[in-house]
């Protein structure tokens, strides 16, 4: 274990590192997320790794809401009209083949983009099909994902994550520029020529793959991206066959960022465990007694020879602290917050939904084209504009541009904001997430957005970022505990703040509060019945102030007037539920939802 | 042409495999949804499997593909060149076509050809991707993702073989007979009922838990980025076998026998799981024939039924949110309650 220790314990500037790695595989590598305030830091690494790129290679800044003809290429207007016939554009992912594409705020990627960018990952290649034009542009880029997000929830989208192979996290005081790097550009240039030369043994194949099995991580690419850095970093050694310390580097890079689980200690054998799905019952793995993916593992763990083990205590050794203390706060659960898209954050544009005519309009980023009636409406200046300008061209003039106009039916959120507090766990809280799941699965049929807002002590939570995935949805409920105070006037302030951001996203909000309406806990969290009741109406006078559609369901088995006073000064529509009714719930949800918003764009 | 991974060389995943093939060799069954995990080679074996295919016989510049001896599903161009008589034939891959997230409407259906209207100023039809899909495959990645309009859109195109297009002064009809296959990761957001249903056979991907697998396939992708043709090369023999069968299936496919009590299994087998429509029993009994004629069977018999019968149910069950038992552990259930251990 000594040689591990040295070799592991070494400060390495990690950032620097892996810019030589990509410089010398950029595409091979997929590229790197980086995650890190905006500072020094960054630029010092985006500028090294420019530096370190064979020179005239692209280097390119994507905007994060960049428009899909910037981006993967298109019709490029002003030229075709200039010229009389149709003018491609080439996107900005072709003009950067070769090289490095910079997405700032990653984590902020709208989903929709990052298929697209996941699609040029895997095919090494541009497929435009827009506006008239069929064409495939080769485009071999490393992306540089800086994520700027702040908390573990703020991450950049898991299917992004898993095609880049190098996972860094920049400090936001360390600036790594007085530093050394590993390697200088002839290096790099050589290791570049010398890559395909080099091979890896079985063994360390297995190694590695044994590793990223032990910390729990399920997709391949991370295995396959690891032996991919073990063999740049072994071409820039000048090796021809992977060492052990070039498949260290490897976990240390790619797969010690991604550990879900802890990995067992290695000095001991694996614990047994239970062949659990890890999927149906992540709650059942404690930090404290990890245990591998599944049965299989634990088959194949007791053959494992003295190289898995230097490999995987490496990555043990090399997990970053930050997932370190994720994992021993919070077991596997972080699981569902780190690998989950965010597909509840999607944007409308004025290119989405059903086309509905047509308007004069300025060409800005989003709007579309109607060919035709821009022609039509050139037309009877045709005559005139040929005579001035003296050519035979159709002419076209800003005037005349034609934007087609959408109609898009705004998606609805429903905000459930359950009493998780002693009062109502006892008698009821079973039932409540029994209908609530089968309100989500309504929900999910009609492709609405639904978040999840539990109460109970003396704060209230965000269960369950707004989201469109049942899977996801059923897992946090069912681990949704009871017990303890109620605090009604937390609950409805969180849930107007949820309520109004989403409105500001342009989706229809409505919130559907489960309580017996008891609160006993006062909005600074200090027990008390009588202010918490204060608090909790002034709370429902505010909610109905800004206009939000709510739902409140008395959960009591013998409905009481409190919950009723709530939903008189919410504006909201009052449902005693004294049997746990999900389909007459379901109903109500339904006839208060904001019927289809048809906003004309 | 872009180098391939051999369908062969793909390490595990059976099931999406027998999906693809299966759904390949009758196109009727109606495709693929393929749902898992990331990395798991969902797209891997999508794009082999057009490599697999074998080639198809096609009226020469015909831009949607006609079949020259379908006479009932050619489109108007091709119906007036066999009546003057001149039907040139050649082969060609059968198409696999990418519809990528930020297609526009107007490449998906077509539109009006940007060239010759600005140019000329003449009203000509451009053919969009389901044209190009016409006959062979129409791939969407994350098709979870994809807009709702264009989803609605497809599955009109889908369920009729015929794009309508009356767009921008155009009318214009063309065959669109295509086999939708999808991906997606159900982390992402799930897909619409109506959608999934429309899909004839569904997959549930996971990674291989077992670590000499894993290592396998760490290890072949290394082979084929090394030395792409190489590695093709290595596999074609396996491939050729495997497409030589499935030539081989789509030519008996008709011949091979359903008997009734196959047809009254599946009907059992539905009515226990209590899916919704016909279309479960239907999709059953035809996949289970492509793979009894992959088999080289010459009937339909329990063991068909029960190996595809995963595949072509476990999206069509009613779902209950409360429960929480996997639609996949519902069939094999129901499955072994009907044909015994």
């Amino acid at each position: 274990m000594t040689r591990v220790a040295a070799i592991a314990g070494l400060e390495h500037d990690d950032a620097a590192l892996a810019a030589c790695l990509l410089a010398v595989d950029p595409s091979g590598l997929g590229g790197a997320s980086v995650r890190s305030a905006n500072g020094p830091a960054v630029a010092a690494f985006l500028k090294r790794l420019q530096s370190l790129l064979p020179a005239g290679a692209p280097f390119r800044r994507v905007p994060p809401y960049i428009a899909d003809g910037r981006l993967l290429g298109g019709l490029d207007l002003a030229a075709t009209l200039q010229a009389g016939r149709p003018v491609l554009e080439r996107g900005l992912l072709a003009d950067a083949d070769g090289g490095c594409a910079v997405l700032p705020m990653a984590e902020r990627l709208p989903l929709a983009m990052v298929a697209r960018l996941c699609s040029v990952i895997d095919g090494k290649e541009v497929v435009v099909e827009r506006d008239g034009f069929a064409c495939r542009n080769a485009s071999r880029i490393a992306f540089i994902a800086l994520d700027e997000g702040t908390s573990d929830d703020e991450r950049p989208p898991g299917a992004l994550l898993d095609r880049l192979a190098i996972h860094l996290n920049l400090g936001a005081a360390h600036d790594g520029d007085d530093r050394d790097v590993p390697f200088d550009v002839e290096q790099i240039a050589s290791a570049r020529a010398g890559l395909p030369q080099v091979t890896a043994d079985v063994e360390r194949v297995r190694a590695v793959c044994y590793a990223a099995a032990a910390i729990g991580i399920a997709s391949v690419r991370a295995p396959m991206f690891a032996m991919r850095v073990a063999c740049v970093h072994a071409a820039l050694s000048r090796r021809n066959c992977v060492e052990d310390e070039d498949a260290i580097v490897a976990t240390r890079l790619v797969l010690a960022p991604r550990a879900t689980v802890l990995p067992p200690p290695a000095d001991r054998s694996p614990e047994q465990s239970s062949d659990q799905d890890r999927d149906q019952k992540p709650d059942s793995r404690a930090a404290d007694s990890p245990d591998l993916q599944s049965a299989d593992d634990q088959s194949t763990a007791v053959s494992h020879g003295e190289l898995e083990d230097i490999v995987l205590e490496a990555t043990r050794a090399a997990i970053p602290a930050h997932v370190l203390a994720q994992l021993q706060s919070r077991g596997a659960s972080c699981r569902s917050t780190t690998e989950t898209g965010r597909a509840g954050a999607q944007s409308q544009s004025a290119r989405r939904g059903r086309p509905v005519g047509t308007r004069r309009g300025e060409l800005k980023a989003g709007a579309r084209l109607n060919i035709v009636e821009t022609l039509r409406s050139a037309a009877p200046w045709q005559g005139l504009r040929r005579q001035q300008s003296g050519n035979g061209r159709v002419h076209v003039r800003r005037d005349d541009f034609r934007i087609t106009r959408f109609k898009h039916r705004s998606v609805s959120a429903t905000i459930f904001v359950v009493d998780a507090s002693g009062s109502a766990a006892f008698h009821r809280l079973a039932e409540a997430k029994g209908a609530v799941e089968l309100l989500l699965a309504d929900c999910y049929v009609r492709r609405d957005q639904v978040a999840l807002i539990a109460f109970r002590g003396n704060s209230a939570d965000l269960i369950l970022p707004p989201t469109r995935s049942l899977a996801r949805a059923k897992r946090s409920l069912s681990a949704l505990p009871g017990g303890g105070g109620t605090p009604v006037a937390a609950a409805l302030d969180a849930a107007g703040i949820l309520a109004i951001g989403l409105r500001r996203k342009g989706l229809a909000p409505t919130i559907v509060l489960l309580t017996d309406g008891r609160a006993n806990v006062a909005r600074d969290g200090k027990a008390g019945r009588e202010q918490a009741e204060v608090d909790a109406l002034a709370s429902a006078r505010r909610l109905r102030a800004a206009g939000i559609a709510a739902l409140v369901v008395d959960i009591s088995p013998r409905p009481h007037q409190a919950a009723g006073r709530l939903a008189d000064d919410m504006g909201a529509r009052y449902l005693p539920l004294p049997n746990a009714d999900a389909k007459i719930l379901s109903r109500a949800v339904q006839t208060i939802a904001p019927l289809e918003n048809n906003a004309a764009r | 042409m872009r180098p391939f991974y051999p369908f062969s060389a793909i390490v595990g995943q059976d099931e999406m495999k027998l999906a693809l093939l299966v759904a390949a060799t009758d196109p009727t069954i109606g495709g693929v949804l393929v749902f898992g995990d990331r990395g798991t080679g969902k797209s891997t074996a999508v794009r082999a499997l057009a490599a697999l295919l074998p080639q198809m016989k096609t009226v020469v510049g015909c831009r949607y593909h006609c079949d020259p001896g379908a006479n009932g599903a050619m489109c108007a161009e091709c119906h007036e060149r066999a009546e003057q008589g001149r039907l040139k034939t050649q082969l060609v891959p059968v198409p696999v076509v990418d519809l990528p997230l930020g297609a526009t409407e107007d490449r998906v259906v077509g539109a009006l050809d940007l060239e010759r209207a600005l140019s000329q100023g003449v009203k000509a039809f451009e053919p969009g991707l389901l044209a190009r899909a016409n006959r062979g495959f129409l791939y969407i990645d994350e098709c979870n993702l994809l807009e709702d309009h264009l989803v609605d859109l497809l599955l009109d195109v889908a369920a009729s073989g015929e794009n309508v297009v009356e767009r921008e002064g155009l009318s214009v009809r063309h065959p669109a007979r295509f086999v939708l296959i999808g991906t997606g990761n159900p982390e992402e957001g799930e897909l619409r009922p109506q959608l999934l249903d429309r899909f004839g056979l569904s997959v549930e991907v996971k990674t291989p838990s077992d670590l000499e697998m894993r290592v396998e396939v760490v290890k072949r992708r290394d082979l084929f980025e090394r030395d792409p043709t190489g590695f093709m090369q290595t596999w074609e023999t396996a491939d050729g076998e495997l497409r030589r069968k499935m030539v081989h299936a789509k030519n008996r496919l008709s011949a091979v026998e359903i008997p009734d009590a196959a047809r009254k299994r599946a009907a059992q087998l539905c009515m226990s799981l209590g899916t919704d429509g016909l279309r479960g029993e239907l999709t059953l009994i035809r996949a289970a024939r492509a793979l009894a004629a992959l088999d080289r069977k010459a009937r339909v018999d329990d063991t068909h039924l029960r190996r595809v019968a995963s595949l072509a149910l476990r999206h069509r069950l009613r779902r209950d949110p409360l429960d929480e038992t996997g639609s996949t552990i519902r069939v094999e259930r129901a499955t072994a309650e009907l044909f015994g251990p």
